[in-house]
């Protein structure tokens, strides 16, 4: 008797054990607003829809993503949108480093990083200089060259004002003394094409928007902006290797975050999500093929990150005069 | 020869059973899409990319996804001449030009015959669209690097010469129309500079009013709304507004509460007798092919420019320009060809540059990418096996939505028969449905409601409203490359217009834009330089002159 009541109690408390468990994690309720904070076809618009297409190949979500493109304003249409949702613990959003660029230089916007939750950092895309083949630019030196002899008729093209592409470009300005012209595209396939076309001189396209280009033979890489060799172009140098004084590398995030306002319990929910997302075999495939560096980051760890690269960001654009 | 035998493999493949089938069911879903208001090619495909798997999966055919998004782009732009017609709302930004005589065929009671000439011109258009690709697909990819952002600018100045035609004979009160379509476009974040524009009210006003009231937004009339201009004015929710709103609210003022529905038959004779009809339109269908194309393959111009000039080219040469407006199927065959064949042309540059021309081949493109494929310049050697079959379906396809869209036209008609007492309440409706499917937000509802009172009010001072719509599609775009231009060459327009402007400092000359610029600047002036011409003669300036 004694034994069977206790085995019955058992059952209840672990009954109601599960049933509170049940009850704090977090579960979507409806359709997740997934946002994209740049147009569509480029490198963060394919690399949403392959996360969203891996959740529905391999069923990880109930309910499905909804990806919308946001690209006005070099995200800042992104941020504002976030922002102001009613429904923060549905609303998530691929970034990138224009998730710091843009409050910085746009303090009016009160935009707050660190109130967005860190869901997940899906890798590190990284930058390449491209040029023309016609050029007949080989290397570095060949390529400062050229940029001086045109005056200030070389044109690089890049995504968006302040942007990633335009943070490289200053710097090569700054530390070169050139005076590279940068004309602001939409999306970062409008700039390859353009390269291509020799609509544009230069470049720094990620591998992965220069990509079918560069395999046709239409544009060729100079430098990478790393600090190691990029495993797909084993014979491009880094900037490091080719100008020893300057050890200038930039990545960019690719990270998915919440919208500010949501609960812990969504946000450990989502962190999950795109653990699995990460660990598919799809997405480590597109990882290698498109040369992304980087590791599965979250939570703290990815705040921490956060924290670091918005310093570097005032830094760098402090230095190239595009904040005071 | 090469190019024969991989199409006729390609074709084999696109008619296996597995494949037609879904290039039947791709039409019939893009066909009802494209026929509702507020949704679009762009909407089906995206709704349905997800399902490709299930279809990658059953079939293992790595062409098949594609096939059966591609008929849903096909069967929707079918689909958008059909509210044309049929409701005058159209349905997506490439069928406004459709609208113009479409709709006035139907109100005479011709809309059968509008329907069977929209049906059988985007067949051709597409069909031509689809020899030109299989033939020179590698050849016109680099036609498509030629045009860069001053090429692109020079582009749209040409759709914008061709609209100061549109509005008919009131030049200053069309350009009034594009001007207010233009100022509309601005509003939202400024693409270049990334600052907001024409938002009525920015993070600091609205911190200052919230402290002013204790932060109680209550206390506020709409302040949740505010803010909401940072998204732009969309171009669906001005179209929407004007034709399905303004229009009908212009349709009962004017018949003062008695509409009486032009009463349609249909037959098969009737049927019979448009499509023997069509040989009236070989020109506009002609026009619309070619020139849809050509402008189709240009990355950033779409479909929308190219039904638009090929509708204003058509005008232009017609020997008997006044009709156009009145119900001329020539003016319904001209838009219809150029947008099929413009959709076709806009997979071009998706397959073998990578850039998408308008928002669905965006779509199209990132399903690529799903399936592994790179599109780029590689893709035509490296994957054969899909590049065929595609081009293959697009034969299949052409001709299953032809078929499909012409047995469904009793269906379609039916719709007109309807009286006007339920009619009209359905659009409203479909109006308000649409805006809210397309934006999923209230705030663009109330604005589609606001420009359709604004469109009647205009619409009573004799305003043409389409070049105000047609500004808000292109204005954007037409904004961007005239700034990246620029800031190209440092703020001298002499980019446009001069050949000898020295870009890059190679010294190499620049033909197309100037040569472009120069023809929309003659077509703006074209008018003006007439009428002055007729004055230096002593002749009535009231005589018709036809050129």
């Amino acid at each position: 008797m004694t034994i069977l009541k206790t085995l019955t109690l058992g059952a209840v408390a672990l009954g109601m054990a599960v049933t509170a468990n049940v009850a704090s994690a977090f579960e979507p309720e409806k359709p997740i607003d997934f946002v994209i904070m740049a147009g569509k076809g480029g490198g963060a618009d394919k690399m949403a829809r392959l996360m969203q297409s891996i959740v529905e190949k391999e069923g990880l979500a109930s309910k499905p993503l909804v990806p919308t493109n946001k690209s006005g304003g070099s995200g800042a249409e992104a941020l504002q949108y976030m922002k102001g949702v009613s429904d923060p613990d549905h609303t998530i959003m691929v970034t990138l480093n224009s998730f710091y660029t843009t409050p910085l230089r746009q303090p009016g916007l009160k935009v707050d990083n660190m109130a967005f939750a860190p869901i997940a950092r899906m890798a590190e895309d990284t930058f390449v200089l491209w040029v023309h083949k016609d050029e007949g630019i080989s290397d570095f030196d060949g390529f400062l060259k050229a940029v001086k002899d045109r005056g200030n008729k070389w044109v690089m093209g890049g995504t968006g004002k302040n942007s990633e592409d335009n943070i490289i470009t200053d710097h090569l300005n700054e530390a070169y003394g050139l005076d590279i012209k940068y004309i602001p595209y939409k999306g970062g396939g409008a700039v390859a094409k353009d390269l291509a076309g020799k609509q544009i001189q230069s470049s720094v396209n990620n591998p992965s928007e220069a990509l079918g280009f560069y395999e046709s033979g239409d544009v060729v890489p100079i430098v990478a902006f790393t600090n190691e060799r990029l495993p797909m172009f084993p014979d491009t140098p880094t900037l490091n290797e080719v100008s020893d004084k300057d050890d200038f590398a930039y990545f960019m995030q690719r990270s998915v975050v919440g919208a500010p306002g949501m609960s812990a319990e969504a946000a450990a929910y989502y962190t999950q999500l795109f653990r699995s997302v990460y660990k598919s075999d799809d997405w480590q495939e597109y990882k290698s093929k498109k040369s992304l560096m980087g590791e599965f980051m979250s939570q703290l760890d990815l705040a921490d990150y956060w924290s670091t690269q918005i310093e570097n960001h005032k830094t760098i654009l402090k230095a190239s005069g595009a904040i005071k | 020869m090469e190019i024969y035998s991989a199409l006729m493999d390609g074709l084999w493949i696109a008619l296996q059973p597995h494949n037609l089938a879904l290039a039947v069911i791709g039409v019939i879903v893009g066909l009802f899409v494209g026929a509702l208001p507020g949704l679009g090619s762009v909407n089906g495909v995206a709704i349905l990319l997800p399902f490709t798997f299930v279809i990658n999966e059953a079939t293992s055919d790595p062409a098949a996804p594609m096939i059966f998004l591609a008929a849903i782009y096909y069967g929707a732009m079918y689909g958008g001449a059909i509210s044309s017609i049929t409701l005058g709302i159209p349905g997506a930004s490439t069928a406004v030009a459709t609208t113009f005589d479409g709709r006035p065929m139907a109100l005479q009671g011709n809309a059968d015959r509008a329907l069977v000439t929209a049906a059988v011109a985007s067949f051709i258009g597409g069909t031509v669209a689809t020899l030109f690709f299989t033939g020179f697909a590698p050849v016109l990819s680099s036609v498509a690097l030629d045009f860069g952002n001053p090429e692109i600018f020079a582009l749209m100045l040409l759709a914008f010469a061709t609209f100061v035609g549109l509005g008919g004979d009131d030049i200053p009160k069309t350009m009034f129309s594009i001007f207010f379509g233009l100022l509309l476009a601005t509003i939202g974040f400024d693409t270049i500079s990334g600052e907001p524009r024409l938002i009525f009210m920015n993070e600091r006003e609205q911190t200052a009013i919230l402290e002013a009231v204790g932060g109680n937004t209550d206390a506020v009339p709409f302040f949740d709304s505010v803010g909401w201009f940072s998204r732009g004015i969309q171009f669906l929710v001005l179209a929407i507004g004007v034709y399905g709103i303004g229009e009908m609210i212009w349709t009962i003022n004017a018949s003062r509460y008695k509409v009486t529905m032009t009463e349609t038959t249909i037959s098969a004779g009737r049927i019979w007798r448009a499509i023997v009809g069509m040989k009236d339109c070989w020109k506009g269908t002609t026009i619309g092919s070619f020139l849809g194309f050509f402008v189709g393959i240009l990355p950033a111009a779409g479909a929308t420019p190219g039904s638009l000039m090929s509708y204003g080219v058509a005008k232009m040469t017609s020997r008997d320009p006044k009709s156009y407006g009145q119900g001329n199927p020539d003016g319904v065959a001209a838009p219809e060809a150029a947008n099929n064949s413009a959709s076709t042309g806009a997979m071009l540059p998706m397959m073998t540059l990578g850039i998408p021309g308008s928002p669905t081949t965006a779509v199209l493109l990132a399903g690529m990418v799903i399936w592994g494929l790179e599109p780029g310049p590689r893709l035509f050697e490296d994957r054969p096996e899909f590049v065929w079959p595609l081009i293959g379906s697009f034969y299949i396809s052409n001709i299953v939505a032809v078929l499909v869209n012409l047995a469904f036209i009793p269906l379609f008609l039916w719709v007109l028969r309807m009286p006007f007492t339920i009619l009209a309440p359905v659009i409203f409706t479909l109006s308000i449905i649409g805006t809210y499917a397309a934006y999923d937000n209230m705030y663009d509802v109330w604005l589609m409601v606001l420009f359709g009172f604004g469109a009647y009010l205009l619409r009573i001072l004799d305003y043409p409203l389409a070049p105000a719509v047609l500004a808000v599609v292109l204005g954007a775009t037409a904004e961007e490359k005239m700034r990246q231009s620029l800031l190209l060459s440092d703020g001298d327009f002499a980019i446009f217009y001069s050949p000898f402007y020295d870009r890059d400092g190679t010294g190499q000359e620049w033909w197309i834009a100037p040569v472009t610029t120069w023809i929309a600047v003659i077509l703006i002036a074209l008018p003006i330089i007439l009428w002055a011409v007729r004055k230096m003669r002593g002749g009535s300036p009231a005589t018709t002159e036809t050129t």
